[in-house]
């Protein structure tokens, strides 16, 4: 239990997945042989790199449903939510830069920091927004962006799933909703994109972000789709310069990353309905014996509504932190935060309005291409194991055993 | 974050694991002290029972854990250390030493604390009762 050489069983795919040995092998060449720069449009290095890049942004834009023409490449999910926020937060503002009452934005409480920390910005620049608070079970609905909207909002973000809890909002319907008010609405689709079939048209989306490393491609690139028509969606760039990616993103394209994004973005349709499959099946398997085997567990977020590679459990009575160490040989994230100063769990599980103790004490464990059926028969022996050992020293554990309700404890906190 | 190897000792085999019986057994028995400290939604919370001769010595000692790995090994080594000490001696045990002896970095001095922290309250509770029983059996012989 205290080492092995062994690599640790890596259930963290939503932190980060392994690259495809394919698209390793398609980005090769474009650090070597096709080193061009995209931008040099009078010689053949020029050519080729310009070639790989719209390859890369067909590939990129089949498997959403948009037109080539519609996809930006940025340097991953961060910037393209940034770009798309702060972006359209400008061209649409209802005053000018120095005013108040710039317009109103509709967010949702447990988003990503990459969503979040924008609108804040735009907050202190004149904007105002609302950050819907989720129900339990996590999903945000078209009716409660509905209840969010006013006379003044100018821009709705809402991430199609959960990157913690992996519960999917209902996107096409809250599309529709702000095509119908002429909002311009913007998803952050990360966890989504890759494992879940996209069409943007049919989504009614306007601007959508995605990143490569999430979906077996390479880190430090991601694209964000900007729709060209009904409506024609306008962004103030972020950076200026050589005006490359139609203005809204200067700098020397990646060039092996973004092919290596474009290899990444085919595959991912090639394999998305097996991959699903599987996936669902093991999650499936992951989610139900450990709540068979172990007492008082609960799978957090909506039990149908979920991508099929994020599960999100809580154990009770055991600390997150400390699970984290009773599994070492499972690479996976935990909702606690203890080595953070706060000492404050996640924001995500705490806005669901899961108990401190239960979101103290969560687990996300998320597969990928790679997880095998053995790699979840371990971890769930691993798990269990783990939960009864600390469940042996945990003083709640016992209160528990004697039937004193836990909420009802005045404790002496620090 | 890398643990140190006793922290990792002491989470994988925890010392003086346990306590005196249940939390209504216990809360009557003069020569028991209970120190309960934290709080769940911080995410910590240590149990540490004593069990205390008349003559104030720490005879037995028991903790029970809700913590990260570094809260659970403060409070072990706390348990290890208290031991046959007398209650003043065991007052003097500061969460400086116990950062020390398991090389906790900054971010867990908060766990240090509350082991140093839970040696006090359970004394404090010992003592409360153990003085309490002292004036019971007096006002009883006069």
């Amino acid at each position: 239990m205290i080492s092995s050489n062994k690599q640790p069983i890596y259930l963290d795919n939503a932190a980060t997945t392994r690259c495809d040995p394919r698209v390793v092998e398609a980005m090769l060449p474009y650090f070597s042989e096709r080193f061009g720069n995209a931008g040099s449009r009078n010689h053949q290095f020029g050519w080729e790199a310009e070639d790989g890049i719209e390859i890369a942004r067909e590939q990129a834009a089949k498997l959403i449903g948009a037109q080539s023409k519609e996809v930006i490449f940025t340097s991953g999910s961060t910037e393209s939510n940034n770009l798309a926020i702060k972006g359209a937060a400008e061209i649409y503002a209802r005053a000018a830069a120095g005013q108040m009452g710039r317009g109103h934005i509709v967010t949702a409480a447990h988003e990503h920091k990459a969503v979040l920390d924008p609108v804040r910005r735009l907050m202190r620049e004149g904007f105002e927004a609302t950050f819907i608070q989720p129900p339990a079970d996590g999903v945000i609905t078209a009716e409660m962006v509905a209840a969010a909207l006013r006379p003044d909002t100018i821009l709705v973000s809402i991430m199609w799933v959960n990157n913690e809890l992996g519960t999917i909002n209902e996107v096409p319907q809250i599309g529709r909703l702000c095509h119908e008010r002429e909002v311009i609405f913007h998803t952050d689709a990360t966890q989504w994109v890759g494992k879940m079939p996209t069409n943007v048209e049919t989504d009614q989306i306007d601007l959508l972000s995605w990143s490569g490393h999430k979906i077996y491609g390479p880190k430090g690139v991601g694209a964000l789709y900007v729709r060209r028509r009904k409506p024609r969606v306008r962004l103030e760039a972020l950076q200026d310069g050589g005006g490359q990616e139609r203005g809204m993103r200067s700098g020397t394209q990646n060039v092996s990353g973004i092919v290596g994004f474009g290899k990444a973005c085919e595959l991912c349709a090639e394999s998305m309905d097996a991959e699903g499959a599987r996936l669902l099946a093991m999650r499936t398997r992951l989610e139900s014996e450990l709540v068979k085997r172990i007492e008082v567990t609960v799978v957090n977020g909506h039990a149908t509504k979920r991508v099929p590679n994020i599960a999100n459990i809580s154990f009770g009575f055991v600390e997150g932190e400390s699970l984290m160490m009773g599994v070492r040989e499972i690479a996976c994230s935990s909702g606690s935060a203890c080595t953070s100063a706060s000492l404050e769990p996640s924001y995500v599980l705490k806005s669901l309005g899961i108990g401190d103790d239960l979101a103290h004490s969560s687990l996300r464990l998320s597969l990928g291409r790679w997880t095998t059926e053995a790699d979840v028969d371990a971890a769930i022996e691993m798990i269990e194991n783990a939960v009864n050992h600390l469940r042996r020293l945990s003083p709640l554990y016992d209160l528990h055993k004697e039937g004193i309700d836990l909420s009802k404890i005045v404790w002496q906190s620090h | 974050m890398a643990y140190s190897p006793k922290v990792i000792d002491h989470y994988e085999h925890p010392r003086n694991v346990g306590s005196f019986g249940t939390s209504k057994d216990v809360a009557a028995r003069r020569d028991i002290g209970i120190g309960i400290v934290g709080a769940p939604e911080c995410g910590d919370v240590m149990q540490l029972q004593i069990r205390v001769s008349d003559a104030g010595i720490i005879e037995d000692a028991k903790f029970k854990c809700f913590g990260c790995g570094s809260a659970i090994a403060s409070s072990s080594l706390a348990t290890e250390w208290i031991k046959g000490k007398s209650v003043d001696e065991a007052l003097t045990i500061r969460n400086t030493q116990i950062v020390e002896e398991l090389s906790l970095p900054p971010v867990k001095i908060h766990c240090s604390v509350l082991a140093e922290d839970s040696i006090r309250s359970a004394i404090e509770d010992w003592k409360k009762k153990a003085g309490a029983a002292v004036v019971a059996s007096n006002y009883a012989t006069t």
